[in-house]
């Protein structure tokens, strides 16, 4: 446990520090809020509705290709340590496993679920 | 430790199915014409795959440092994922001509599911049983949403996929508590700390929540709520394969995981799962006398099914658990055949499922009617049809073994089920039809339904054909 | 308490409000942002019981790649107002809540009453099982027909990812 502590350390001084500095700002600053000042700003005109816009569905496809691939990539680093040891046969099935997943991204370019049309 | 050139000639069936499936879509990208025969393509990566079952099908080996059986048990169960599969793919040829379908994407995912289900059936490890689960479950909820452009597909599609991936968490926590008990995951070692495991609350646990689990993909009596909106939402044929295959597939896991611990005589076990098997034979045959549409009523039909196997199961003697395997094939290929035929009336996503629909059908084509009251008497169990024989090993087994009141809800229920199936058989035979639609039926088709309606009447008349078989086979460890 | 514990016991503690959280917050993205400091304090357990690798990937792929996904989906259902999604309590909430209820009693009874004593030998290896090395060795050797598994199980979910959400799919032959 002991070699985390330098760790443990920087994850509890940034996240104090971010804490600490937004209620600074919060608390330092002056504050005189009017009518005008907490209205919507948008180049000078009314804003006509809500500035949530509906996301396509085009950002979920490349997110769950994304994490698909992530979740291949992942599996290259225990390969990676152990490369020597795992010698020919861990590189050829390792390149099954990739060739498999290459399969899968040919199919994705082939019906243009990447394409931003 | 590296895998000899044997090993993979052990699991050669997965590998080729998987491979089917993987030239599918490369054959997609390359060859432009490949739609046109990627249904032959797929039954013969099946009929391959057959082949080196049937090879295998003598020597029982674990291969892949013990991941995996081979031959006997495990092979028994890819020949039958095979047979389903080119069932379903021959079957859905016509139905791929009604709703726009993307053929390959259907096919590829059909074979991938069978690898998947041939995983669960042959795993030796509970690391590759709940691989091949998800593998199986993650092509079903695909499967299920298929037509993406009915809302009611959509449904099913969330709703399978939401209870799944819960049901996965309680399978996963299951696992990792036996692990954490006995310190492996191997199937064999962990039958080899039986019984002293039973006695820790821990492993009894975490039998539980594996239980739970494979009780959700089975769909048994209170883990069933998802099944008939499911079966009503995917495309017909999907459900089929759906209610043999992936049942079969988690009832052979069940089977691998839970034969020796039941037969240890761990009452706390049996009890829960007598109960679950006694809720599932009664809320399956008594939802089932009020449903309209066909595929619903199937889908109650088949979860008393899962009660009746279950308990066989339970009973854990040689007559039981034969029965168990027995009933299991004959469902599986009733199941196919009956949803077959239902998908061969809906012409339109949806539409002709109702009892109604089926009136007269006997007078506007008696080929499909006669193979629909043959299945519905073999899943009622009237004697010249293999669902009889069936049915009275599982519960001779259960007598033998002091179940009595299971015997006896397992009949009463039956009775109830009459109802329902017999309904369906007046409606063909007795009714005139209703409306004029025109029923198109392929070679593809003929060919799956009149083989599915002679197995289930040559394994009524010789069921001793299929029991040396499964006698021969049932020798898990 | 030693330091180990401390840590422990501080980890378990945030990780138990985060995930309350999760389901108390009104706003979606508020509960999908204390899922991520939940999956810290995941990493951070996992650490505990020096399986480091485990902690890196919970982080990489669940706080990072899944959590993306997770904010994608709640802008692309874009729920407008969320109180109109408030649900009234009603039996079926009640029963879920009893159950769930029983369910944690019976795992502590299990798990603090009658904790057994461990009558079959834990892995020897305990101490390096989460290194890096280790889960190589394993995974290329002894489960290499999972692993391989795996990839069919990844390219299964490509394809039912297009199929499902590409937006023009062409449907007919």
């Amino acid at each position: 446990m002991e070699p985390y502590i330098p760790i443990f350390l920087m994850l509890v001084i940034s996240t104090a520090l971010a804490i600490i500095l937004l209620k600074l700002q919060q608390s330092l600053g002056p504050k005189n809020p009017n009518k005008e000042k907490l209205s919507t700003y948008e180049s000078g005109m009314e804003p006509i509705r809500s500035a949530h816009e509906r996301f396509s569905i085009k950002y979920y496809m490349v997110a769950v290709l994304f994490i698909l691939f992530d979740i291949e990539v992942i599996f290259f680093y225990p390969w990676a340590v152990n490369f020597k040891m795992l010698g020919l046969f861990g590189f050829v099935e390792m390149l099954v496993f990739i060739g498999i997943l290459f399969i899968g991204y040919f199919y994705v370019l082939h019906k243009g679920a990447l394409k931003w049309d | 430790m590296i895998p000899t050139f044997q090993d993979y000639l052990n699991v050669a069936p997965i590998i080729i199915v998987s491979a089917t499936a993987l030239l599918e879509i490369v054959f997609q990208i390359i060859f432009k014409g490949f739609k046109k025969y990627v249904n032959i393509f797929s039954i013969l990566g099946l009929l391959i795959s057959i082949y080196f079952a049937i090879i295998n099908f003598d020597k029982v080996s674990m291969s892949f440092s013990n991941m995996v059986f081979s031959g006997k048990y495990a092979s028994f169960f890819e020949i039958l994922f095979c047979i389903i599969g080119i069932l379903t793919i021959l079957q859905s040829s016509t139905i791929q001509k009604y709703y726009s379908i993307n053929k390959i994407e259907y096919n590829v995912l059909i074979l991938i599911s069978i690898v998947g289900m041939m995983v669960m059936s042959a795993g030796a490890d509970l690391i590759s049983i709940f691989i091949g689960l998800e593998i199986m479950s993650i092509c079903f909820y695909v499967l299920a949403g298929f037509a993406r452009n009915q809302i009611i597909a959509n449904e099913a599609s969330l709703k399978y996929f939401l209870l799944g991936a819960f049901a996965t968490g309680f399978l996963l926590y299951g696992i990792a508590l036996i692990y954490g008990t006995v310190g492996t995951t191997n199937i064999i070692k962990i039958a080899q700390h039986y019984p002293i495991a039973l006695s820790l609350d821990l492993h009894l646990l975490g039998l539980i929540l594996l239980l739970i689990g494979l009780a959700f993909k089975v769909a048994l009596v209170p883990f069933h709520m998802w099944q008939p909106d499911v079966y009503e939402g995917a495309i017909t044929n999907v459900s089929g394969l759906m209610a043999s295959g992936g049942k079969t597939a988690a009832f052979a896991s069940f089977l691998l995981i839970f034969s020796i611990p039941l037969a240890a005589g761990n009452n706390n076990l049996i009890e829960i799962v007598s109960v679950l098997a006694a809720l599932s034979m009664i809320v399956g045959n008594i939802f089932g006398l009020v449903q309209q549409n066909i595929k619903r009523m199937l889908a109650y039909s088949s979860i008393a099914h899962t009660g009746y196997i279950l308990v066989g199961i339970i009973a854990t003697n040689n007559f039981g658990n034969h029965g168990a395997l027995f009933y299991l094939v004959v469902y599986s290929i009733t199941s196919v055949g009956a949803f077959g035929v239902a998908s061969i009336l809906e012409n339109e996503f949806g539409k002709n499922l109702n009892i109604n629909d089926y009136s007269g059908l006997s007078q506007k084509n008696k080929f499909l009617a006669f193979a629909m009251s043959v299945f519905m008497f073999s899943l009622i169990g009237i004697p010249p049809f293999a669902g009889f024989v069936g049915k009275y090993y599982l519960f001779a087994a259960a007598i033998q073994r002091d179940l009595t009141w299971l015997v006896i809800l397992g009949v009463l229920t039956s009775i109830v089920s009459l109802y329902y199936y017999l309904r369906l058989i007046v409606y063909m035979y007795f009714r005139d039809p209703e409306n004029q639609n025109n029923i198109i039926v392929t070679n593809d088709f003929k060919i799956a339904i009149s083989f599915s309606t002679i197995v289930v009447i040559l394994f009524g008349i010789y069921p001793s054909s299929l029991f040396s078989v499964i006698r021969y086979i049932f020798n898990i460890y | 308490m030693t330091f180990e514990e401390i840590v422990f016991w501080s980890l378990v503690l945030v990780s138990g409000f985060a995930a309350l959280m999760v389901v108390i917050s009104r706003s979606p993205i508020a509960s999908a942002l204390y899922l991520i400091l939940n999956f810290f304090c995941l990493a951070g357990l996992y650490l505990t019981l020096n399986a480091q690798f485990i902690a890196v990937v919970h982080i990489i792929v669940y706080a990072g790649a899944i959590m993306v996904l997770f904010l994608f989906v709640i802008m692309l259902l874009n729920l407008q107002d969320e109180t109109k999604l408030r649900e009234r309590m009603n039996w079926k909430s009640f029963a879920a809540i009893a159950l769930s209820i029983l369910f944690l009693i019976e795992l502590f009874y299990i798990f603090i009453i009658k904790t057994p004593t461990p009558k079959i030998p834990i892995h020897p290896s305990s101490k390096e099982i989460g290194t890096v090395e280790y889960l190589g060795k394993i995974l290329f050797t002894e489960f290499l027909f999972p692993f391989e598994l795996t990839s069919i199980l990844l390219i299964a979910a490509i394809i039912g990812a297009v199929v499902l959400a590409k937006k023009k799919f062409e449907l007919t032959d």
